[in-house]
């Protein structure tokens, strides 16, 4: 079903556009008229506090939730408009790290990291290429060596680095980040910040990333969105917002 | 007003939700690209699993049960006829019920925690994500390995609860080996055996579509993984009960008594 999904990279002016979203839980409502756009080669960091909406948004994005309204448009294909195999497909090209990891706990690190192939490559090109694509998105992270452990036998960092590789595996276009570097001691969540733009560099990604770490913001983010009250609240790159004077966006960057 | 009532227990809401899931398990097992490799593993796990527990069990009931029947037999000096009673309770009611309860408590509360603790740790979503049908790899495989395995283990049930029963026959009284079969194969027709299996396909279903549901669709947190794992042994014993009873039912009114 290749003819769905034409790769035509070169001609996207966004990414991922996100128009007027809304999505609220009962009387909860999260997300209102919220809109971004992803450029091609960007980073851009969604900053907002705890509960604002944040793993919501980025959710609806790959569509584990459904919005209530609103357009969401990812590499020129309405996703509402896709059916569910034409969504796993673009789903090939967006790769989604989770706030919690969520690695296969009853799998090796191997069958972690060859789970998105069986979906999106044959057998035969599996038989012929996954070990080397295992290795490389290992190496990447720095990991090799964990390659027959279980997921049980790691560190949190260790586990963030491995979930990474997986999302990595299939070099998706884009990647979403979920706090990746959240729970981690100051010099992991450097470590995970350098890496996670060296691999931008190396498979020349867009991203994503939900943070509320300024140190790993200022190390990534090329423009920064605030999620306040679950509207597009500023908007601006990291030294543009230090100098607002906005109550709501001091109270982020207060003390540095 | 009064029938909204009614409609909103959460005992009907549930029956509603445990419906549509059954219903999904329906549509989606019809659609192209089975995941038959993870099929053959499920049926491999819960076949070993279980296999041990329902094996000592059914020999302990066939020998219980006969020591237990002697005493009464023997009262209306029927003592002879006791292989053939053993083995027509054995093959028509207490083996297969007896381990459909053990595969209620071993497969399904395995199956609830599994995929409970799979929602929570949001592996269900990764699963979803990576371009696999979640309710295909996990649901559809454990259900149809479970229908299947349940009515294989009841018939090793049943043939190893009637060792039992000739070691119990043994303990008191004296049967040769050769009698002891021929009596108990004199008594049996084949369409004792057709409800007892029929009825285990229909066991080894609802144990595995309550397990898949209670996982499935466990809530947030590990309270919710434990609470799936109870709930699922308990709706899917009472269930085998209530299948029971009604498969009683259908077999008197098809005629197979
Ligand atoms: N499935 C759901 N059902 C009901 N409410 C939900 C659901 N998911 C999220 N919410 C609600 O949506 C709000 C936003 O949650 P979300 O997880 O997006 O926060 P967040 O910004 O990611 O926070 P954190 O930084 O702590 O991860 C919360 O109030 C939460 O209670
Ligand atoms: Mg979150």
């Amino acid at each position: 079903m290749c003819w769905v999904l034409p790769d035509t990279m070169e001609s996207f002016e966004s990414i991922i556009e996100v128009d007027k979203l809304n999505k609220s839980f009962g009387e909860n409502h999260v997300l209102r008229n919220f809109s971004l756009s992803l450029k091609q080669g960007e980073n851009l960091v969604i900053l907002g506090k705890s509960g604002s909406g944040k793993s919501v948004l980025i959710k609806c994005v790959i569509r584990l939730i459904e919005p209530d309204t609103g357009k969401i448009t990812i590499l020129n294909h309405d996703i509402s408009l896709l059916d569910q195999d034409e969504m796993d497909l673009l789903r090939a090209d967006v790769g989604f790290l989770f706030q919690s990891n969520a690695l296969y706990d009853s799998m090796t690190i191997r069958e972690n990291l060859e789970f998105p192939l069986r979906r999106h490559w044959s057998k035969e090109e599996r038989e012929a290429k996954a070990e080397a694509a295992v290795k490389e998105a290992l190496e990447d992270v720095g990991l090799a060596h964990t390659i027959d452990m279980m997921p049980s036998e790691l560190s949190g960092g260790m586990r963030k680095r491995i979930a990474l590789a997986r999302t990595i595996i299939l070099q998706p276009k884009v990647i979403l980040y979920d706090e990746p570097t959240t729970g981690l001691d100051p010099i992991t969540g450097r470590e995970i910040s350098e890496l996670m733009n060296r691999i931008q560099k190396k498979y020349n990604t867009a991203s994503i990333i939900i943070s509320h770490d300024m140190s790993c913001i200022k190390m990534t983010a090329n423009r920064i969105i605030m999620l306040i009250e679950g509207r597009n609240y500023a908007e601006g790159t990291f030294e543009n917002l230090i100098k607002n004077n906005d109550p709501k966006v001091r109270d982020f960057f207060e003390g540095l | 007003m009064a029938s909204q009532n009614i409609l909103n227990t959460p005992f009907l809401q549930e029956v509603g939700e445990i419906a549509r899931f059954t219903g999904r398990f329906f549509r989606e097992v019809t659609k192209p690209r089975q995941e038959w490799e993870e099929f053959i593993n499920q049926c491999y796990f819960i076949g070993y699993k279980t296999f041990t527990l329902v094996g000592i069990t059914a020999f302990i009931m066939g020998l219980v049960l006969t020591i237990q029947s002697r005493p009464t037999l023997v009262e209306f000096g029927a003592d002879a006829l006791l292989p053939s009673m053993v083995s027509v309770s054995l093959v028509r009611e207490i083996a297969p019920v007896i381990t459909a309860l053990i595969c209620a408590g071993k497969i399904g509360s395995g199956i609830g925690a599994e995929l409970g603790s799979m929602r929570v740790t949001e592996q269900i979503d990764a699963m979803e994500v990576s371009g696999t049908n979640p309710f295909k790899y996990l649901v559809v495989t454990r259900v149809l390995a479970s229908t299947i395995m349940v009515p294989v283990l009841s018939s090793l049930a049943i043939a190893i609860s009637l060792y039992g029963g000739f070691l119990g026959a043994n303990l008191k009284g004296d049967v040769s080996w050769a009698l002891y079969w021929y009596q108990a194969y004199k008594a049996l027709v084949f369409a004792d055996f057709v409800p007892a299996i029929v009825k285990t396909i229909f066991f080894g279903f609802a144990i595995g579509i309550v397990g898949c549901y209670k996982g499935y669709t466990s809530k947030k947190g590990t309270e919710g993984v434990g609470r799936s794992a109870t709930t699922a042994v308990i709706v899917a014993s009472l269930l085998v009960f209530i299948l029971d009873l009604i498969a009683v039912q259908v077999a008197d009114v098809l005629g197979f008594t």
